[in-house]
């Protein structure tokens, strides 16, 4: 009778294994520690549910995420099954073998890139770029932009001080000049009793921030890497009279309108300081923008946002990433169940609107979405005109190398915007020379 | 049995263990030692020469490596910025040394008087050398903050200066001296130990003999004192001097190189290369040169600590 019974259990076993997932695993997402990956932690539990895997997460503050996570890669390390990595790695992953290359599995499971906007395909999947290649799927879209105390704006007795002063209303700035106009009227100006400053914009050394911030101000004036795409030929364009105005007008920005001892700020300082009450606007990625109005002192009524304003031209520096799974994983199957579940447009839409930014057309093309949230309708502006950093494998190189003149012009006064931008171009050269490039 | 006891006490038998010899058994000790020593010391070194004389990407493992023999050590002597973080170096280098060993030695000489509370002043002024450098460096920045920082309110309390109108971090001028400060701040009191060994160590005859020889206090300062814990202070010096050369955590958390490059020190500059633009070849090659030119200065300097010691 025992042995029946035993028997009929295994039995039992053996069937309930046969109709669950292949094998239920413990999936490690990894990406970088802001709002959205929180929203994502809460949207993962859906597909805990269904799929039966469990999903961990490691989640890296933004000025180390880089160095964690590209040391993890090159050392081909497990720790990651999923990388939402950032746009500019796509190169160097796809390169080293570090990314799986994604192309049958799409075409497997039935999910197309034409599914989803057309700049985030470009930037955060393809490889070599523009080449139906694909790497990563579009994740997270993003892209730098501006929020501003709508409380202060819509003041009575402001407004009508800047009019006197500058012949037009205080109200979003439709142009790059407008917004600088705005930063000086309120630099230094006592609202409620404290004492407010202009604006806060990335100034950071160490990892991106300064590049993000003053690439901003770049694209508007019409910057661009190469007069040739493809052809690495910078001279002239790099170095344009207009890309010269546009790096004097960051440095004018910066030293008229920011507060004291933001030399070194990134994405955090940027909050701390609209949170705090000091700054009348703010730069920052499109990523923060609904915790910001969700903010209890400065959001709700008192926040607005608006896109990067055009000079010569629109323009917004490309945040944002996509997921890809990692070639060291042991766990790949499951981890491709993970990306197939998340391009689901379903799952795309409740990452809308649990804080991610999805890219997938069905939620942004939706007649919905504009007045889904106060900002989507400058996300989707932004989206339109983005421009990224060089993709390529070398990057973190032309990074770094932009990250020190920008700093050492803008910040710590060494040189002429012209020079900045001249020996940049020297460091790019040398970094393409040695790529085989040039 | 007479067979057996006269091999127990011929006088092969101290020197053989189970037919091992005195040397093989020596080896067997060492051996172990000198295995990691090759692996972790010798072979990482030699691999870094062999290295820096090729254009090897850590993070491009499927990238061709080519010898490019002595480009590398051209491209860094011919860099005008690689010349600039060395002479951030020296300036943090010969500043933090020099304030280190006129304040550490004059806090050692204040501690070795005999007063009340003694024991506590050495306890509470060592504090800082105890703490980490990432936490020294974060509440230091804090410190500097020109808004809420605690340092601007103090230097604005003695002079009446707007607080927030200098920016000891972000000022080209004056970031180098802030990081100056905070390692100073954190290592005196290792400089002051080591002077207060050295003070402890002179007998008290010898200044009962120049009492007696009626030396003033000034000549027993001159001449007793400062001579005989000079090789002390010497050694103060070394150590830090080689710490500083190598000065990476602290300054990274205070200014993290800036403003610019105003406070990238040759460490740093060598992280970057190294970790993040992960130039391999290239950082090999700026190590080796730091390597040379500490391990260089450092001999220099040991003989001459060793001519004093022998005076």
């Amino acid at each position: 009778m025992k042995i029946k019974q035993l028997a009929s259990a295994l039995l039992c076993v053996g069937a309930g294994m046969g109709s669950a997932p292949a094998m239920a695993e413990d999936l490690t997402l990894c990406w970088a520690a802001w709002d959205p990956a929180n929203a994502l932690v809460e949207l993962s539990k859906d597909f805990e549910a269904q799929s039966g895997h469990k999903m961990s997460f490691e989640f890296v503050p933004w000025p180390n995420f880089a160095d964690r996570m590209l040391n993890e890669l090159n050392s081909g390390g497990q720790l990651c099954d999923l990388l939402i990595g950032d746009s500019q790695w796509i190169g160097g992953g796809a390169e080293s073998n570090h990314y799986v290359k994604l192309n049958d599995f799409f075409d497997s499971a039935d999910i197309s890139m034409d599914d989803f906007a057309p700049a985030t395909v470009y930037a955060y999947s393809t490889w070599p770029k523009g080449t139906p290649n694909y790497y990563a799927l579009p994740a997270m879209g993003d892209a730098n932009g501006w929020f501003y105390r709508k409380d202060w704006f819509e003041n009575e007795e402001l407004q009508a001080e800047f009019k006197s002063e500058y012949d037009r209303d205080l109200a979003e700035p439709k142009t790059q000049k407008e917004l600088l106009e705005i930063a000086k009227f309120f630099q230094g100006r006592e609202i409620d009793g404290k004492k407010v400053y202009g604006t806060a914009i990335f100034t950071e050394r160490g990892s991106e921030g300064i590049t993000m911030g003053a690439t901003g101000a770049l694209y508007a004036w019409g910057f661009k890497y190469e007069n040739t795409p493809g052809e690495y030929d910078m001279e002239g364009a790099v170095n344009s009279a207009a890309a010269v105005e546009a790096l004097e007008f960051y440095k004018e920005l910066y030293k008229c309108c920011t507060p004291p001892g933001y030399t070194d700020s990134y994405m955090g300082e940027s909050l701390d300081a609209f949170k705090s009450g000091q700054v009348a606007m703010a730069m920052n990625w499109f990523a923060f923008f609904p915790g910001l109005y969700a903010d209890p002192n400065t959001g709700g009524d008192k926040i607005d946002f608006f896109v990067n304003p055009p000079q010569n031209n629109p323009g917004s520096t490309l945040g944002g990433q996509g997921i890809s799974v990692v070639s060291y994983s042991e766990k790949q199957d499951a981890a491709l169940e993970y990306i197939k579940w998340f391009a689901d447009p379903a799952v795309q839409a409740k990452w809308w609107s649990v804080g991610g930014y999805s890219a997938h057309n069905s939620v942004l093309n939706d007649p919905g979405f504009v007045s889904s949230q106060p900002f989507a309708g400058d996300f989707l502006e932004a989206m339109a005109n983005v421009q990224d950093f060089w993709q390529e494998p070398a990057y973190a190189e032309l990074l770094l190398a932009m990250q020190k003149r920008l700093h050492d012009y803008v910040v710590a006064d060494k040189g002429t915007a012209q020079e900045a931008l001249d020996l940049l171009i020297e460091d790019w050269t040398e970094v393409f020379e040695d790529e085989g490039k040039l | 049995m007479s067979n057996g006891s006269a091999k127990l006490h011929s006088p092969k038998a101290g020197k053989t263990v189970k037919g091992l010899s005195d040397k093989a058994i020596a080896w067997l000790f060492v051996g172990p030692t000198v295995f990691l020593l090759l692996a972790i010391n010798i072979f990482p070194l030699l691999w870094t020469v062999y290295l820096s004389f090729t254009n090897y990407k850590a993070n491009r493992p499927n990238r061709e490596i080519k010898y490019i023999g002595f480009r590398n050590y051209e491209r860094i002597l011919n860099d005008a910025d690689i010349w600039l973080n060395m002479q951030a170096t020296a300036h943090f280098l010969i500043w933090t040394i020099v304030l280190q060993v006129l304040i550490g030695f004059t806090l050692a000489w204040l501690i070795n008087k005999k007063f009340r509370g003694n024991d506590l002043w050495t306890t509470i002024i060592v504090l800082p050398m105890m703490l980490s450098p990432a936490v020294v460096g974060n509440f230091w920045t804090f410190f500097y903050q020109p808004q809420i920082g605690l340092f601007n309110y103090v230097v604005s309390f003695f002079t009446g200066v707007d607080p927030s109108s200098f920016e000891m971090l972000g000022s080209v001028s004056l970031a180098p001296w802030a990081i100056v400060i905070v390692d100073t701040w954190m290592w005196t009191p290792f400089v002051m130990l080591i002077c207060l060994a050295g003070l402890r160590s002179i007998p008290d005859y010898i200044y009962e003999a120049a009492e007696i020889d009626r030396a003033s206090k000034w000549r027993q300062f001159w001449t007793i004192t400062v001579p005989m814990v000079l090789p002390f202070l010497m050694l103060a010096v070394l150590f830090r001097g080689i710490e500083n050369f190598k000065m990476f955590d602290l300054v990274v958390q205070l200014t993290g190189g800036g403003p610019g490059s105003t406070t990238e020190l040759a460490s740093i500059n060598l992280k970057r290369e190294a970790f993040e633009k992960w130039r391999t070849g290239y950082s090999s090659a700026f190590a080796i040169i730091l390597f040379v030119t500490v391990f260089g200065l450092a001999s220099i300097y040991v003989k001459a600590l060793n001519k004093v010691k022998n005076r």
